[in-house]
């Protein structure tokens, strides 16, 4: 694999980074792993409403594999293009704390799902191959809320979250900068999107991304001592942190110092990392064969099955958008990085013939998605369907509204809900393509405004703008800017003879 | 007509159906004799009166309709009282697997076997009573108390289904439930003279039984003989979907025959060396002996089997029983229901809820189990002894190629005193040597009465069969107590 340092930074070059990450998505499957009790946003939904005696670890009862969620993991481990066992291990993983009900986590250790696959990222350096360990199935913990009052302190436990499937995706430490890193992690992200298996959602820690950074002089095939960050709750801050760890542990080596193996918070505030438990106190897990299941077993047509009812994959995707659309690499990673808005552009670039896909991409990339981020919304939500977005650059297209008008339509459009042509027409915002009107407010623009006039006419070139400018307003922005400027040009030529 | 509180399961359901008597009366007259009984046995650490007497009058309401209407379903066992080992889940009854740890835990949930009693309109009398969390072999690690044998009250029932095997050597139930994990039902039933089955691991859902060796739990069935044992396990035996561990495969629909002498020839029965070790009883192998020359009356061949890894099993089951106990027993931490020893640190909360709750005997198996699991040992311990236990099986496979059933005495000895053996684990442990290979393999086995020595106390024997072979050994069984009295026998109380 790469052995070069990625960074632009050459003061690091003596250094390489070496960065693996460990990545828990959880399944977003209709009921537990484990047990029948739903899978719910335990972030909205009332505490412990979703609990039965299985995910509470009561005395006596039994898991039973949600079969659901072994197909949603094989999704995932042949998409990532893995081996699949055909017999694989839950394993119990031994532990105490409160969030864990039964004093132990149905995991998988010596024999996970899946082993051996890659996933392809995107950087500026270009496309690289990073490859995957393992990809395993195992259950969610609770969840704990520590309340310091300034009489008592106490932890609350939210046991929803308890038992829901969680997919663990472990790369090989093959990543060596932060940039490949936040590549890594867009790119498995999309991929959960396109297979339906996950939200994406890291503020929620519906996916939850641990890298685990060490540093080694350059050229050198030994591993340095690394350290794990946690609790990342979006992209910038799992980029950021990871630059910064890396930076840290470089600075390190550069004073003699050793780089403690331990465990990193990132705060967002300073933007540092900081340690967070020392690996001293690691716990001995003692991992053995779940007797309460017998192994799983995967039969060939069941991977037969999944693997043809796979989606067309974000990669395959971007690339079939640069080829069939023309769109640039850009757009194209911008357009495919969610499923549902791959379809939104194909749905507004084939609504109707004569629109061009490049003009598709620019509305959606640029006007849709500033209000996506503006209301804090996914293109699910918004009330504007493709066809109507494509009719309103169709208008734009033909004419009927300048660019500008048009950009005040879609956010009314986006507001309410309404259609481009009614809005429009209610507004009377058509736009004039009369030459004759055109040139008559020209005209009396001319005429109202002498010294300006004849400033130009000294030769202020400057000020053809500030014409447009009041010629549209006396349009009430409604003119076809290309008619007002040539009769601009035309009107103010004529006077200069 | 014997007295209420003796008759067979067959003779109950009879008498019922007839009319002779109501399930109310029968109830009662087991909850006066227990009134009458307990303070000297201590078989029950939760009795139920109001529940059975409810659920008693609701079988009375079902025959009336049914003599009125005979197209009323009538379900298979209706007003017929049981009693269950207080490690199996009844909703709303508390179940305190003999732990302070569990003392007033009341499941929500029934287990699936107990489900199964309800479906079939028994009448729940009580909770009996077992060692803590089902590790002994005597009811004296329970926290409410040690059960009394009811062939000389001096004595231990066995265990851990003590409770189960007391009381219906006592009469305080025709029949109970047990479960075994080494020996827990063959072991108490041969002390107190009842026939008791472990069937094959998997048989029988573990769902709602409260786990202590997960990959060797079994319930199982106490009664006053093998046809009242077969009728309560056709009753619970068969798949369940809440236990991915249960064997989806048909129960046969088995009737027990009642055959003349000669019934069994071609029948073979393999008689293992290994199993007469040094230190037995001799009153223990005699009986066991004559046994099987009755076995060769009724026409089965006797022939040497070996099995020869025995001596292995005991080390290998208290590697792997307390493995898995370790993990199992971890969800008893005082955070999510029963008591709580508080604490200001969260980790002492843990250490002293656990180190005060658990009985010395559990807290030496969760360390046991701890240590064989840890990262340098697991390799050594429950690594090695997971390969042993497959040789294990091999050799009964092996066996069961050349014979129909294995037979074999249950225990080395006679139920010994109370307090015995309570200094010496090792000693205590040594009880189970001769049942727990059929757990570590997960065959059936069944045990029952074949004699009794000098100082009138029973003796047991084992068959033991192959996977899901407990047809064969009910018939077997059936065919010797036919032949035979010595299940017949009472203890003078």
């Amino acid at each position: 694999m790469t052995k070069t340092i990625k960074s632009k930074n050459s003061s690091v070059s003596e250094f390489e980074a070496v960065i693996g990450l460990e990545v828990h998505a959880e399944l977003e499957t209709k009921s537990k792993m484990f047990c029948a009790c739903p899978v719910v946003d335990h972030n909205l939904v009332e505490p412990n409403t979703a609990v039965c005696p299985v995910c509470s670890g009561m005395p006596g009862v039994l898991p039973v594999v949600n079969q659901r969620a072994v197909e949603y993991a094989l999704r995932v481990a042949l998409a990532l293009e893995c081996e699949i066992a055909p017999v694989s291990i839950f394993a119990r993983k031994n532990y105490f704390y409160p969030d864990l009900p039964k004093g132990y986590q149905i995991s998988q250790y010596e024999q996970p799902l899946a082993v051996n696959g890659r996933l392809t990222i995107l950087t500026s350096q270009g496309e690289r191959h990073i490859p995957v360990r393992r990809v395993h199935l195992e259950e969610d913990t609770g969840k704990l809320t520590h309340v310091e009052g300034d009489e008592e302190r106490y932890s609350l436990i939210d046991l929803n979250r308890a038992g829901i499937p969680l997919l663990e995706i472990v790369s090989e430490p093959e990543l060596h900068s932060a940039e490949e890193v936040r590549a890594f992690a867009v790119a498995l992200r999309s991929l959960l999107l396109y297979l339906g298996v996950n939200t994406g959602d890291m503020q929620k820690g519906v996916l939850r991304i641990e890298p685990n950074v060490s540093v080694r002089p350059a050229g050198s095939s030994e591993f340095g001592t690394r350290t794990e960050i946690k609790n990342l709750n979006s992209f910038r801050a799992l980029e950021k942190s990871v630059g910064y760890e890396i930076q840290r542990q470089i600075k390190l080596n550069r004073q003699g110092k050793q780089v403690v193996q331990e465990t990193m918070g990132w705060d967002e505030a300073v933007e540092e990392t900081i340690p967070q438990r020392s690996k001293e106190e690691a716990h001995d897990y003692r991992y053995f064969p779940e007797p309460d299941l017998p192994p799983l077993v995967i039969e060939k047509g069941w991977i037969e099955r999944v693997q043809s009812s796979l989606p067309e994959l974000p990669l395959v995707k971007l690339r079939r958008f640069q080829e069939q659309y023309g769109l640039s690499a850009g757009d194209a990673g911008m357009l495919t990085a969610n499923p549902a808005v791959a379809d939104y552009f194909e749905g507004t670039a084939n609504a109707a013939t004569g629109l061009t896909a490049k003009s598709a991409a620019n509305w959606i990339t640029v006007e849709i998605f500033a209000f996506m981020n503006q209301a804090g919304v996914g293109i699910e939500d918004i009330e504007v369907e493709p066809q109507q977005l494509a009719a309103l650059i169709k208008m734009v297209n033909n004419g009927e509204i300048n660019q500008n008008t048009a950009k005040t339509v879609l956010v009314e459009m986006l507001q309410t809900g309404e259609t481009a042509e009614s809005i429009v027409e209610k507004r009377s915002l058509r736009q004039i393509s009369d030459s004759g009107y055109i040139a008559e407010l020209v005209k009396r623009v001319l005429e109202e405004n002498p010294e300006q006039v004849a400033t130009y006419l000294k030769g202020k070139q400057g000020l053809s703008g500030w014409f447009f400018g009041q010629v549209m307003r006396a349009a009430k922005g409604k003119a076809d800017p290309q008619i007002v400027k040539q009769e601009l040009e035309r009107q103010l030529g004529e006077m200069d003879q | 007509m014997p007295k209420l509180v003796e008759l067979t399961l067959s003779q109950i359901i009879a008498g019922l159906q007839k009319g002779d008597f109501s399930s109310s009366e029968l109830t009662q007259a087991f909850l006066a004799r227990i009134d009458r009984l307990e303070s000297q046995l201590h078989a029950y650490i939760t009795l139920t009166p109001d529940l059975a007497l409810a659920q008693a009058e609701h079988a009375d309401q079902q025959f009336a309709a049914w003599r009125v209407d005979s197209n009323v379903p009538l379900p298979p066992l209706s007003g017929v009282p049981i009693a269950v080992k207080d490690v199996l889940c009844v909703a709303g009854v508390r179940c305190t697997c003999g732990s302070k740890i569990l003392e007033d835990f009341v499941p929500p949930y029934n287990a699936t076997s107990v489900e199964r009693l309800l479906e079939s309109g028994m009448v729940i009398l009580g909770k009996t009573n077992t060692d803590e969390f089902a590790m002994g072999s005597s009811t004296e690690n329970s926290a409410f108390g040690t059960t009394h044998n009811p062939w000389d009250i001096r004595r231990v029932p066995g265990g851990s289904s003590g409770g189960s095997a007391a009381a219906v050597a006592a009469c305080l139930a025709p029949v109970a439930l047990g479960t075994d994990t080494g020996g827990s039902v063959r072991q108490p039933a041969s002390f107190c003279g009842v026939t008791g089955i472990k069937p094959t691991y998997g048989r029988v859902s573990r769902y709602g039984l409260i786990a202590f060796g997960s990959s060797l739990d079994v319930v199982g069935v106490l009664g006053h003989d093998v046809v009242d044992a077969a009728y309560i396990y056709k009753l619970i035996a068969g798949h369940d979907q809440l236990d991915s561990t249960s064997a989806d495969r048909p129960i046969p629909d088995f009737e027990l025959l009642d055959s003349s002498r000669g019934s069994l020839s071609g029948f073979r029965i393999g008689v293992p060396d290994e199993y007469f070790i040094p230190g037995m009883q001799p009153e223990v192998e005699t009986a066991v002996r004559e046994a099987l020359r009755e076995f060769e009356n009724l026409g089965a061949e006797v022939m040497p089997v070996s099995l020869s890894h025995t001596e292995h099993a005991l080390p290998v089951y208290y590697l792997i029983a307390p493995a898995e106990a370790s993990a199992n027993l971890a969800r008893y931490d005082g955070i999510r229901y029963g008591p709580r020893v508080q604490s200001d640190r969260m980790w002492d909360i843990y250490s002293r809820t656990r180190g005060d709750k658990f009985g010395s005997e559990v807290k030496r198996r969760i360390m046991l189990g701890t240590y064989a699991l840890s990262t340098g040992y697991y390799d050594a311990y429950y690594g090695q002894a997971q390969k042993v236990r497959t040789l294990i099986k091999n050799d009964f496979d092996q066996a069961f190629e050349n014979v129909d059933l294995i037979a074999a005495p249950v225990t080395p000895t006679t139920a010994f005193f109370i307090g015995e053996h309570l200094d010496d684990p090792l000693a205590m442990y040594l009880e189970d040597a001769l049942t727990i290979p059929a757990s570590l393999a997960g065959v059936p086995a069944i045990s029952f009465p074949v004699g009794f020595d000098k100082q009138g106390l029973p003796i047991g024997m084992q068959l033991m069969g192959p996977q899901f072979g407990e047809e064969i050994l009910f018939q077997t069984t059936h065919t010797f107590q036919l032949a035979t009295n010595w299940h017949l026998s009472k203890p003078k109380l």
